[in-house]
């Protein structure tokens, strides 16, 4: 940019260029000078140590390039924990965003009062918030063999739980249990894009004839569209790479890839310390793309919410 | 015609509080059965009073505390600089502070115990001192998100060019001008990224356990395999601490609209 300002100042005589060298040589350091420290501070604890993740997921212990570490990857007791952490993600991604969008399509259009929005949005920051191991601890203390629900079910109306063959230390469970940030999360994200929806195109889908049902879905739906499915990937990459609560819900019982990687770090379970570098290689990877999805749509959905 | 709408509105209403709700009541239910036949405070009791509860709260603490000074020091300057000088670097700035949420954090403290172990050219994971030096930029780094879009928010209101501008007429220095002309204009944006890291770090699992730090929340998971009606007890806890942390978030954001009201 100092190039810029310096050509259309001085370009046009070239004898004059001598003049400006000593103020290109000193301002444009000491601008820099501001985040140096940013800039260091992201690049000793964020950028490099990913960078030596990727790096090392194409390295032998010896420090030659090989993609024997990315091969290692197609084992089953690899691909069964991706495979499972994909399909937890996509559904309770999936149920988030379908759930959050009645909810807060409910709260923000449903001729409902206005202070339950307003009520609904801070307990969705909180909710969102309270995720990890406390979350965990409130779905055992729920749903768990000795949980209220369970208890109640039991004792009120003679269920046993147990034996209709539920077990919330499963994927099931685990999935009921994401979903209690996933909702929220969506609901934060959402309820700004469902405010962009402006009266008059209800009003002029009404007017032309269009039901309820029709205006939702060839009008809202299509314009809420990028930001339903960016959040998707949002939502998507929040739960690939979440690790707390399915360790203090399951255990180890369950193999997500988070868990297999937390194991692979502290015991090196899989013999092959390279592979843990090809594991989080592949963890960057799968919410890279979510995380670009979600940025590539925010963009577009942005457009119709100003 | 209306009114099978809000019905619906109302019974999606009920359904989503119901399953908000109902894991509350029973993690708060479950927390007083620790007495057989009466409900009681016996595990909350038994948390307070056990040591190893106070100085992993405490730990935990002190270490959010540190993370909140060392990401209002790196973030804040840098927003304001940026805004200022190098408005060209935004969006670069924007991406990197958004890449903790692209990357795993277990990626990025695999990636440190790697990089800084014992064995490498900045042994930070070799004493004590080093490893929760270490914890406390890892924290700043998972909470950079947050830290900079509250701070980048809070620029986005005053006019940093004029304000500073006007200052430097009047001879301010750099220090006077960043600290008693920005700050106070944005320090209900830094409370709340403030406490959003708070709540963050508090109860933050992957870092403390894979760096071996005595904190809150390896406490947390040894007592949810260890003990039946304390963990609820703490989840309480913890429950308590990210809604008072999102409360004063909320003040904070009033307050500082009120402020505004009056200019």
């Amino acid at each position: 940019m100092t190039d810029a300002t310096l050509a259309d100042t001085v370009a046009p005589t070239p004898q004059t260029a001598p003049a400006p060298r000593p103020r290109r040589a000193n301002p444009l350091p000491l601008k820099w000078l501001g985040v140096a420290p940013f800039m260091i501070f992201a690049l000793l604890f964020l950028i490099l140590p990913t960078i030596h993740i990727v790096l090392g997921a194409f390295q032998t212990p010896e420090g030659d390039f090989t993609l024997r570490n990315l091969q290692g990857l197609g084992v089953p007791q690899v691909v069964r924990p991706f495979m499972l952490s994909i399909k937890l993600s996509l559904l309770t991604a999936g149920l988030g965003c379908l759930i959050g969008l009645v909810i807060a399509a409910a709260v923000t259009k449903g001729g409902l009062p206005g202070w339950i929005r307003d009520a609904m949005l801070t307990f969705s920051g909180v909710a969102s918030n309270f995720a990890g191991v406390p979350l965990a601890f409130a779905f055992i203390a729920t749903l768990g063999r000795l949980g209220l629900i369970t208890v109640v079910l039991k004792e009120v109306f003679g269920i046993n739980l147990a034996a209709t063959g539920f077990n919330l230390i499963s994927f099931l469970g685990l999935t009921l249990t994401y979903l209690y940030f996933q909702i929220p999360l969506m609901i934060l994200i959402i309820t700004p894009a469902l405010d962009g929806l402006k009266r008059e195109w209800r009003e002029a889908a009404e007017i032309l004839g269009a039901s309820g049902s029709q205006y939702w879905r060839m009008v809202a739906l299509p314009v809420l569209w990028p930001s339903l499915l960016g959040t998707f990937a949002l939502l998507f990459a929040n739960s690939f790479g979440a690790v707390a609560t399915a360790m203090a819900l399951t255990g180890s019982s369950l193999s997500i890839v988070p868990i297999i990687l937390f194991a692979q770090i502290r015991g090196d379970v899989l013999q092959d310390p390279h592979l843990g570098y090809a594991i989080a290689f592949g963890m960057i990877v799968i919410t890279g793309i979510a995380n670009l999805v979600y940025i590539v749509l925010r963009t577009r959905a942005e457009k119709w919410i100003k | 015609m209306m009114g099978s709408p809000r019905f619906w509105s109302w019974a999606a209403l009920v359904a989503g509080l119901l399953y908000f709700f109902l894991p509350l009541v029973g993690m708060f239910e479950f927390s007083l059965r620790a007495r057989r036949g009466e409900y009681s405070f016996q595990a909350y009791t038994n948390v307070l009073s056990d040591p190893q509860f106070r100085d992993t709260f405490l730990y935990s603490v002190t270490v959010a505390l540190f993370t909140i000074v060392l990401g209002v020091l790196i973030v804040a300057p840098t927003a304001f600089w940026v805004r200022l000088k190098l408005p060209k670097l935004r969006p670069v700035i924007e991406f990197i502070t958004l890449l903790p949420l692209v990357i795993p954090p277990i990626v990025i403290v695999f990636g440190y115990i790697r990089l800084y172990n014992t064995s490498s050219w900045l042994p930070l994971t070799g004493t004590a001192f080093g490893t929760n030096l270490l914890l406390i930029f890892g924290y700043a780094t998972l909470a950079l998100p947050y830290m900079y879009r509250a701070v980048d928010t809070g620029l986005r209101t005053i006019d940093v060019a004029t304000l500073t501008e006007a200052a430097q007429s009047m001879g301010a220095s750099w220090f006077t001008i960043i600290t008693k002309l920005i700050l106070p204009n944005i320090l209900s944006a830094i409370l709340s990224g403030a406490f959003l890291t708070f709540a963050i770090v508090i109860g933050e699992y992957v870092f403390a356990a894979l760096l071996n730090r005595p904190a809150f929340g390896p406490y947390m998971v040894w007592m949810g395999g260890n003990k039946a009606y304390e963990p609820a007890a703490l989840a309480v806890i913890a429950f308590g601490i990210t809604w008072a942390c999102m409360g004063v978030i909320q003040l904070a954001t009033r307050l500082s609209r009120h402020n505004r009201v009056q200019r």
